[in-house]
């Protein structure tokens, strides 16, 4: 594939004596840092870049083709792979686009499980993006410390479902399991020790002077141009803008959830920096634990999942569902056609959007600038190429 | 060395002179290179795995020998065993050169650094000048590696590794010019013999410039060493290992007992310059007992130095990499100007200041460190406290019938 | 729900555009959409974008999706305001043997991609877009995924894209 269509110019610039050229490095497929398969054509002059284009479509799958041939049902697995970081949320776009054209309605205990089991999911994934931020800046320790905090959530939610990773937790119409017994319990548990973890990261990492020095002030992407991209999540929260698909466009039981939604304020260098984006994420882990706490509060007892027939029919029709996954809005346009295989699916991710304006983003930023603006926009692979 | 050697023939020697000296130098750099060098950087890369497994919240090597000890051993023999891979377009006879060149730089060094007491395989009189110089060498290496690779990457990190080597050569050589001042002799052993075993009586505590100066050279010694926070060249994010990418087999082994072995070096420096060598209380006593007194002077030497070698390795797992424009402001924008400004003010306190106020000063900064010390470690038992870690088992049994799944 | 109501939106588009604008579809506010001809597409994008009470100043979503039985390939534009939270949909049909529709790149920069990966995935040509190429196939992919007609090339490269079943006695 090599740079076909990627045909830059390659600039000769005779200053005096000296004849100088831009060096085109490809950073990618095969890289430690990006997270996924991602590669970017970097057009640098030495240290600073002109330019970094990203060349997606390595981790393609036609997700959204299979779903034409397995079913309403047995689509629900390939949702968890659409981003595996944070599975459940996805498992909950695609459930609830069903239950929207079928009409069903998800009893009250199993709308908290979802709940429970997406905040979580954003607490997992949160402290991979933290942590591999971290690492992608130096620092190695807080990626190991994130990591042992996630072995924990995956401990918890293996008890629930039986996977660490790609849950197929949650079905049409509600979830699959209901909570086993003292699982709440231990659940607390967790969440009372991880709170002040999170006070610790701060003192570890996010506050640390070159830390902050390393992302401060780097890409900041105004709230203008964030909406006009399409950034969405943290991303959009860390320009300012303070939209969250939980509390502006309500589903499940969030109405009855209190919960506040971080934005970044530039704090410690410009709006819409690196930092921002970073530190959004370290408080929306706060809330998510707020949130965790009042559901295991308010849990109702009942069933968990409303009867569905197995073969599954919804009207024809379409629907666009948006959920809060991890990485932001994430939206599922289904269309239906009467029969039990979807018509249609199209599944909008917040990393397509962000990765499509690192080439905006990337204009006379260092080489190191780009790994760390790629680490604050938390993308991932899966999502991009689905 | 060399009255040893003179001591050993009491006539007249059966061979030329020159050759037993010749002799007696290869001995002892054989001796101190392959029974100290090699295994010390070895050993130190099982201290490093430790130690950053414990800041990781996890054990490190711990299945090759007890604690895994022998795991370097391992790893070394592994790649002794390894393919010997050349890039195809790769300048092959660079590449091949680049280990020795880099391994020589470091290797070189020993030849000056004193191992406490009188062990020292050449007391030259430039002795810390050629350190200085000869760890030098080593930009050499890395640009030969960087480029040879023929990877872009690889340049980048060869080109940025000898911009940061070569940048921060200034401040540290400007740190070095107070004790030598001081002290007013280069040579490695003259230094070490113008301080005593007191702590207050080392070239750290003379004045605050020479404090200053201490910290200055620190820093500067671990930008040299391409070590976090300054391991740019090496950015492993980005550039998987910067010049020695393309490495593997023996060829990455020498590097990275290179960068290791380094930290040593490092240690040695700062013990030798400022913090009074390997003195040990009761030296004078212990005059003609050498036997006795050789080891433990070695120890308190190796002590000494071993503890920067543990302090640049946390520094390492703690802090995060600074970028390449940040590093070069930070040497050329204060490090420079900072060494300079200590380099004049311990000129002008050698001459001005009242050599009857010295043991105050002395004390008063010797007293500031332990405090600061002492503060410290408080401040590490408050951070252990406020954690709060308690283990949790949290894992389930999936024999368990309590909960069944429909 | 803040903002205006799918129908008063659609009320405005009718205001303004007319014919050129059909009736609403939909009953819910996840699937309230209108479809549009294409030759008034960016001038109704344009009014959408720009118009203070409708401000719709983010393409949240960009589909194609493929109608064989009615010979169209629909381009689906989920529209949202961020300004007043309210959502809204724009359907338009291309024909299916040569579909061109036209591009709203300029109105919105994310566009750009969005609609790279309708032409790669269902080969919808998007007139007036900066740089229309494939964006997750490989260049030299033959045919368009998404189609419902599109048949997996037997090779590509030289490797296979088949591969014998392994429940085979």
């Amino acid at each position: 594939m090599g740079l076909a269509g990627f045909e830059v110019e390659v600039q000769r610039e005779t200053d005096g004596v000296l004849a100088t050229e831009d060096m085109t490095l490809s950073m990618g497929p095969q890289h430690p840092s990006t997270h996924g398969v991602l590669r970017f054509v970097v057009r640098a002059d030495g240290e600073v870049m002109k330019e970094a284009i990203p060349d997606i479509g390595y981790l393609h799958r036609s997700i959204e083709k299979i779903a034409e041939k397995v079913g309403w049902h047995g689509f629900m697995p390939y949702t968890d792979r659409v981003d595996y970081v944070a599975a459940m949320p996805c498992n909950q776009g695609w459930a609830m686009a069903a239950e929207r054209l079928a009409g069903i309605e998800v009893p009250k205990r199993g709308e908290y499980c979802r709940v429970i089991a997406t905040e979580f999911s954003r607490i997992h994934s949160h402290l991979l993006s933290v942590g591999s931020m971290a690492m992608d800046i130096g620092a190695t320790t807080p990626f190991t410390h994130a990591i042992r905090e996630r072995e924990y959530i995956n401990d918890l939610i293996e008890e629930v479902c039986g996977a660490r990773l790609t849950f197929n937790y949650m079905r049409i119409g509600g979830v699959a399991w209901d909570l086993p017994p003292a699982w709440r319990e231990k659940a607390l548990a967790y969440i009372d020790r991880f709170e002040p973890l999170i006070d610790e990261y701060d003192r570890l990492i996010s506050y640390n002077k070159i830390y902050v020095e390393r992302l401060a002030g780097v890409a900041p992407i105004t709230p203008e141009d964030a909406i006009a991209w399409n950034l969405v999540g943290p991303n959009l929260r860390g320009s300012g803008v303070r939209f969250d698909v939980r509390r502006d466009e309500p589903y499940s039981v969030y109405p009855e959830l209190e919960f506040d939604v971080p934005v970044g304020r530039g704090e410690l260098g410009t709006l819409g920096d690196c930092f921002d984006r970073y530190i959004v994420r370290m408080r929306e882990m706060r809330e998510s634990c707020r949130i965790i706490r009042q559901c295991l509060r308010q849990l109702p007892g009942g069933a968990v999942l409303a009867k569905v027939p197995r073969n599954f029919k919804p009207p024809a029709g379409d629907c666009y569902v948006r959920v809060e996954s991890a990485r932001g809005d994430m939206g599922w346009y289904v269309v239906s056609d009467g029969t039990s295989f979807p018509y249609r699916v199209k599944i909008r991710t917040g990393s397509f959007a962000a990765i499509s304006m690192i080439q905006k983003l990337s204009k006379n930023l260092m080489i190191a600038d780009l790994i760390a603006v790629i680490a604050s926009l938390d993308l991932v692979a899966p999502e991009i190429d689905r | 060395m060399q009255q040893l050697v003179d001591s050993l023939f009491s006539g007249p020697p059966p061979v030329p002179l020159w050759l037993c000296y010749l002799a007696a130098m290869l001995l002892f750099g054989g001796i101190v290179v392959f029974g100290f060098v090699l295994p010390m950087a070895g050993t130190t890369t099982w201290v490093e795995r430790r130690i950053a497994g414990r800041i990781q919240s996890r054990l490190g090597p711990n299945r090759t020998g007890p604690a895994g000890f022998l795991q370097w051993l391992a790893d070394g023999i592994k790649s002794v065993l390894k393919e010997d891979i050349v890039p195809t377009h790769a300048d092959a006879r660079l590449f091949k050169l680049a280990p020795y060149v880099v391994m020589s730089g470091f290797v070189l060094a020993f030849v000056a650094i004193p191992f406490g007491g009188p062990l020292i395989i050449a007391d030259l009189n430039v002795g810390i000048l050629y350190v200085t110089a000869v760890t030098s060498l080593v930009v050499v290496g890395i640009l030969m590696a960087g480029w040879s690779s023929n990877n872009k990457w690889s340049l980048l990190g060869g080109i940025r590794s000898a911009a940061q080597i070569v940048s921060y050569e200034i401040p540290a050589g400007l740190s070095i010019f107070p004790i030598v001042m001081l002290t007013g002799a280069l040579s490695m052993q003259s230094i070490i013999a113008g301080q005593g075993w007191q702590p207050w009586s080392w070239n750290l505590f003379y004045s605050p410039f020479t404090f200053v100066a201490f910290f200055v050279f620190f820093v500067s010694a671990l930008a040299e060493g391409n070590r976090t926070p300054f391991d740019l060249p090496e950015a492993e994010s980005e550039l998987v290992m910067g010049a020695f990418t393309e490495y593997s087999g023996i060829r990455n082994l020498l590097f990275f007992m290179a960068e290791w072995g380094n930290l040593y070096v490092i240690g040695a420096i700062v013990t030798t310059l400022f913090l009074g060598g390997g003195h040990i209380p009761g030296e004078a006593r212990l005059a003609d007992a050498p036997l006795l007194r050789v080891p433990l002077q070695f120890v308190a030497f190796f002590l000494k130095s071993y503890l920067w070698v543990i302090v640049a390795i946390w520094l390492r797992w703690t802090l995060p990499r600074i970028r390449v424009d940040q590093m070069m402001v930070m040497c050329w924008k204060y490090l420079v100007p900072i060494a300079f400004v200590n380099l004049i003010g311990t000129a002008l306190w050698m001459v001005f200041f009242p050599p009857a106020l010295e043991p105050v000063v002395r004390a008063l900064l010797t007293a500031a460190t332990v405090l600061l010390l002492v503060g410290f470690v408080r401040r590490i038992r408050f951070h252990l406290r406020h954690a709060r870690l308690r283990r949790m088992d949290l894992s389930f049994n999936p024999l368990s019938t309590a909960s069944v799944p429909r | 729900m803040p903002g205006l109501d799918a129908a008063a939106i659609h009320a405005r588009l009718a205001a303004r555009f007319g014919d050129a604008v059909g009736a609403l579809e939909g009953a819910r506010r996840d699937n309230a959409s209108a479809t549009v001809a294409p030759a008034a597409l960016v001038a109704v994008c344009r009014f959408l974008q720009t118009e203070d009470a409708l401000a719709f100043d983010c393409l949240s979503n960009l589909s194609g999706v493929d109608y064989p039985k009615r010979n169209v390939i629909q381009v689906v534009y989920n529209l949202y305001s961020y300004r007043h939270r309210h959502p809204f949909a724009l359907k338009v049909d291309a024909a299916r043997e040569d579909p061109v529709v036209p591009s709203v790149a300029a109105l919105w920069p994310h566009a750009e991609w969005q609609e790279r990966e309708v032409f790669d995935l269902l080969g919808v040509r998007f007139e007036g877009h900066p740089d229309l190429r494939r964006i997750l196939m490989p260049e030299d992919w033959p045919g368009h995924p998404l189609r419902k007609d599109f048949v997996e090339p037997e090779e590509y490269h030289g490797i296979s894209t088949s591969r014998e079943s392994l429940l085979k006695a």
